[in-house]
């Protein structure tokens, strides 16, 4: 056996043992790629996640929505500062990451090239797209990787805030006017499929889950995952009064879950190749904000270097 | 100039309250310790995590190399008697 291989043994041994993996230990070289794609990835879709909220905080029905708004923004920015902080501890450069996003050559999730066109999209991005992404990120406080583990607990502590204010919205719209109780309805209709895709491709479909999951970093599959997400969802949706737009959807006595519908994959990949409803306006925006943002950087830069001047100044006179 | 990187990476430790010691959480960009504060009070205390903050120069913190982990840690493994269950005191005596 080479020692390579060897290595690959034995860190596969310490993975299957769950132990955790930190920063100055040897790792494969695959697992350490596999990881940067992964967080910087997400990390990415917490930032552009902030857009299609933000276009809401200014016309918030009322001022205790838009400090809850605010505070979920404010928190979308703090988990991708997390994020790329897990990723740093792996070499790799928040630069690097930050351009990648910039060019368009990384990619974040699909579900934030959709629209917010009313006030009851912010209610169902909270109740249905943050609670996928708890799914997901629940089962990643275990992963494998210490720093990304530890990201993932503190993003959950904070996420389930996101959920509740998103839920309570689509109570209040679903309790009002028929107007308003139609407004909810759309929301989850237009919602629900983006969300359940939220979760990748079906398993068969999912090349790089098997060996993902094998070095612990995925703990249960894309099915799986989202198979706990309809069956938790379900139940909220009755208590709402609204339907699921899946005339499939059916509870399986056998397997003690849901049957869904067919997932419609052409749209899923069309998005993720940038034909969704607002990649460009996404990266546009994105890439705005970056650039208006250059003079506070250029700022805080001179002004740091100044007083760094200074304190050497004072030095030599002493 | 922008995108000139002298925003150093800064690890940030946190004190939850009085009596307790700071803890790590996390690290975060910035061009100097102020602004590192600043940025941590952002990035970690939105929900009232802490009452103090240490920010420390990533580059200044020297790990210890896990591949010499046998040497610097496994002597203490079998250093039994410096536990208090290793001594046999009758019960009669009490808590000791």
């Amino acid at each position: 056996m080479t020692k390579e291989m060897d290595m690959m043994e034995q860190f596969q041994q310490y993975v299957d043992g769950e132990n955790k993996v930190e920063p100055k230990h040897w790792m494969p070289e695959a697992y350490r790629k596999t990881l940067i794609r992964q967080i910087s990835q997400h990390a990415h879709s917490e930032v552009v996640g902030m857009l299609p909220e933000a276009n809401w905080i200014t016309r918030a029905p009322s001022l205790r929505r838009k400090v809850a708004l605010l505070a979920k923004v404010q928190d979308e920015a703090g988990h991708g500062l997390y994020l790329y902080s897990a990723a740093e501890t792996l070499a790799a450069d928040r630069k690097d990451m930050i351009d990648d996003l910039l060019s368009g050559k990384a990619k974040y999730s699909s579900i934030f090239n959709y629209p917010t066109p009313t006030w009851a999209d912010i209610g169902a991005i909270g109740w249905l797209v943050d609670g996928a992404a708890i799914a997901n990120q629940v089962m990643l406080c275990r992963t494998s990787y210490g720093p990304y583990a530890r990201a993932m607990v503190k993003i959950c502590k904070e996420e389930s805030f996101h959920q509740r204010q998103g839920y309570e919205i689509m109570m209040t719209l679903a309790k009002g006017s028929p107007e308003q109780k139609k407004m909810a309805q759309d929301a989850l209709n237009r919602w629900w499929w983006p969300s359940l895709m939220m979760f990748g491709p079906t398993d068969e479909h999912s090349p790089n889950s098997a060996q993902s999951m094998k070095w612990k970093i995925k703990r249960k599959s894309n099915d799986e995952l989202r198979e706990e997400f309809i069956d938790k969802t379900v139940p909220q949706a009755e208590y709402l009064n609204l339907t699921i737009p899946d005339k499939d959807l059916k509870w399986n006595e056998d397997r003690q879950s849901y049957d869904h519908g067919e997932i419609d994959w052409d749209e899923f990949y069309n998005v993720i190749k940038g034909r969704g409803k607002c990649n460009k306006q996404r990266m546009a925006a994105r890439n705005k904000a970056h650039e208006e943002g250059a003079w506070v950087r250029e700022a805080a830069n001179a002004y740091a270097e100044k007083q760094e001047a200074r304190k050497q100044k004072q030095k030599g006179a002493a | 100039m922008s995108n000139k990187d002298n925003w150093k990476i800064w690890e940030v430790f946190i004190r939850s309250r009085n009596g307790l010691s700071h803890k790590h959480v996390g690290s975060l960009h910035a061009p100097d310790a102020d602004m590192a504060i600043k940025n941590a009070r952002d990035v970690y205390t939105r929900r009232s995590e802490g009452i103090s903050i240490w920010v420390v120069p990533s580059d200044e913190i020297t790990a210890s190399n896990p591949e010499e982990n046998e040497p610097l840690f496994t002597p203490a493994d079998d250093k039994v008697y410096r536990h208090p269950t290793f001594y046999d005191i009758p019960d009669e005596i009490g808590h000791m």
